[in-house]
């Protein structure tokens, strides 16, 4: 059997380079787009999916365990920091870390839960649990059911930088962005990420060799998750709201796809498939309802013939990790 | 008193819609190893056939129940030689994530079509009316569903169970390479078994078209549909074709 990452190249000194090479590039792209006259609201949407995406690709490129969930954590991350921003006044910063606090506590009770299954049990467990979620904040009535969370204050962070004015929240997601991602790229050339690729490949031989998968599995899950929750709390601040749309499977869906066109376990893969995809709602929301059926082409396309995505294939093409 | 028991009967007819979907998904987890995502939809499409049938052609609902499913089961099949059969040989998780796709694409194009609001079945004059148990008013329709659906669910464990066709199944489930060996077309029996998974599922849609006149794909039938399909893993029916995890 295949595994689901097809993009398995051994780390080497040259393909570290590479990639810092692509990251420097990324980075400079990145830091000048207020400069070049592109609505900034949709990059910094696509930059918080892209953060959630990498947040994914974590778990299924490095650990092979394809959550089917992680919407909650976006959602929950979103609530917490929404009504913190909202009821109790709390400051931007404290909010954001509020938020996180919370989806990683959510990633430590779904965790325990979840990691003792793998494959298609996990996804469903996944999935079950979200749902389960999904339910609850129809129900309570702090997150305000169908309405969602509106017109929350953006503030000052740190109580300088006025969140209000674009330019500033868009250097400010940007620096999230930038620290979630060396964060995760950290951990997959850690001894850490190593152990979680052994586990990906053969989990039996890693169990044999002494590593107590369980652990980095739940690790590694509950980083995932508390890094979804951080994306999901920077984009409280640039939607301004916070509903449940964010919590629905479609969005779990929607993450899944990201990855998949960007490319499963590549480093830069879920920040191009975010680009594409949100690019992709924005420039055809013309089309409706259509998109939902774009969409599903796309899935049943790359599933079919594009499994590697659009870096992983680049990568492939040249040799090289990305 | 008579709340419950009017509860529990709710619940042997919702019961019974759920042992339909549930028995299709699982005969196509055991044999194909896919959990399909699907289902869902093509649970909608059956009772869309249904009503196609009524409103195009003038096809009451007794034809129906047996043309709507088989419909269905061909489109099933279509998608199984067509996509799912590529996919033999990659990880398990590449058919779950195909068939999320597809599910997107039916439930899309549904929804462009006919929107949300859902489309009007009446029940079979037959069935109209209803009798009364002494505790509870029973709609003879619901009767009829939980009877057929339980008359379907027993025809189905006797095709696996007890016929040489279901002899094949279960032996190509625990070892295909073996049965090919033995002459037996297993390609063909996938694709059947995929094809009875979904008609199973799109007869579930027909039975329920003239009971939710809202049956355009709800919320609440996803829901369920997850639901089952975490039922069916945790359950790992042995029977039907199951395997061991």
């Amino acid at each position: 059997m295949t595994a689901i990452t097809e993009n398995s190249i051994p780390v080497t000194a040259r393909n570290t380079k590479d990639e810092m090479i692509a990251f420097g590039l990324m980075t400079a792209l990145l830091l000048v787009v207020p400069l070049t006259g592109v609505y900034p609201f949709f990059v910094m949407q696509a930059l918080c999916f892209a953060l959630l995406a990498c947040a994914f690709n974590l778990l299924i490129g490095y650990g092979g365990l394809l959550s089917f969930g992680h919407a909650m954590f976006l959602g929950t991350a979103g609530y917490i920091t929404a009504h913190a921003l909202k009821v109790w006044g709390l400051t931007p910063e404290l909010a954001i870390l509020v938020g996180t606090a919370g989806a990683a506590g959510l990633g430590i009770v779904t965790g325990v839960v979840a990691i003792r299954r793998q494959g298609i049990y996990f996804s469903m467990i996944t999935l079950a649990l979200s749902q389960l979620l999904y339910f609850i904040y129809l129900q309570t009535p702090f997150t305000h059911g169908e309405d969602g969370i509106q017109g929350i204050p953006q503030g000052h962070l740190f109580g300088i930088f006025n969140l209000a004015n674009p330019t500033i929240l868009y250097y400010v997601v940007l620096a999230g962005f930038l620290f979630g991602f060396l964060l995760i790229f950290r951990t997959i050339n850690s001894p850490f990420g190593e152990v979680l690729k052994a586990i990906r490949e053969n989990e039996q031989r890693a169990i044999s060799l002494g590593y107590k998968t369980d652990q980095y599995k739940l690790l590694a899950y509950i980083l995932s998750g508390t890094l979804a929750g951080f994306a999901g709390s920077l984009k409280v601040f640039v939607a301004q709201n916070a509903s449940l749309t964010d919590v629905h499977w479609t969005m779990s869906g929607e993450i899944v796809l990201m990855t998949l066109v960007g490319g499963l376990g590549t480093v830069f893969g879920p920040v191009v498939g975010a680009f594409v995809i949100i690019a992709m709602q924005q420039y055809l929301a013309g089309f409706g309802q259509w998109v939902t059926v774009i969409q599903g082409v796309i899935f049943v396309v790359c599933v079919l013939t594009f499994r590697r995505g659009v870096v992983g294939e680049i990568a492939h093409h040249f040799r090289r990790s990305l | 008193m008579q709340a419950l028991y009017a509860q529990l009967l709710v619940g042997l007819i919702n019961g019974s819609f759920y042992a339909l979907l549930s028995l299709g998904l699982a005969v196509i987890f055991g044999m194909l190893n896919i959990i399909n995502f699907a289902h869902g939809a093509v649970y909608m499409m059956g009772a869309f056939v249904a009503y196609f049938l009524l409103n195009l052609a003038g096809i009451g609902y007794w034809p129906a129940l047996i043309i709507a499913p088989v419909v269905v089961g061909i489109f099933g099949m279509f998608l199984e030689r067509t996509m799912l059969k590529w996919l033999s040989g990659l990880d398990h998780l590449y058919g779950l994530l195909l068939t999320f796709g597809l599910a997107l694409i039916i439930q899309g194009v549904f929804q462009n079509y006919f929107g949300s609001s859902g489309l009007p079945y009446s029940i079979p004059d037959e069935l109209k009316g209803g009798m009364n148990l002494g505790f509870m008013f029973l709609p003879i329709y619901r009767g009829w569903v939980v009877v057929f659906s339980l008359i379907v669910c027993l025809l189905t464990w006797y095709l696996i169970e007890r016929t040489r066709l279901g002899a094949y199944l279960r032996a190509a489930t625990e070892n295909p390479t073996l049965v090919r060996a033995f002459g037996v077309n297993v390609p063909r029996m996938i694709t059947l078994t995929y094809g009875l998974g979904v008609g199973l599922a799109a007869l579930a849609g027909v039975l329920s078209a003239p009971i939710n006149q809202k049956y355009f794909y709800p919320e609440a039938s996803n829901t369920v549909v997850f639901v089952l399909m975490v039922l069916v893993l945790l359950v790992k029916p042995s029977g039907l074709t199951g395997r061991a995890a």
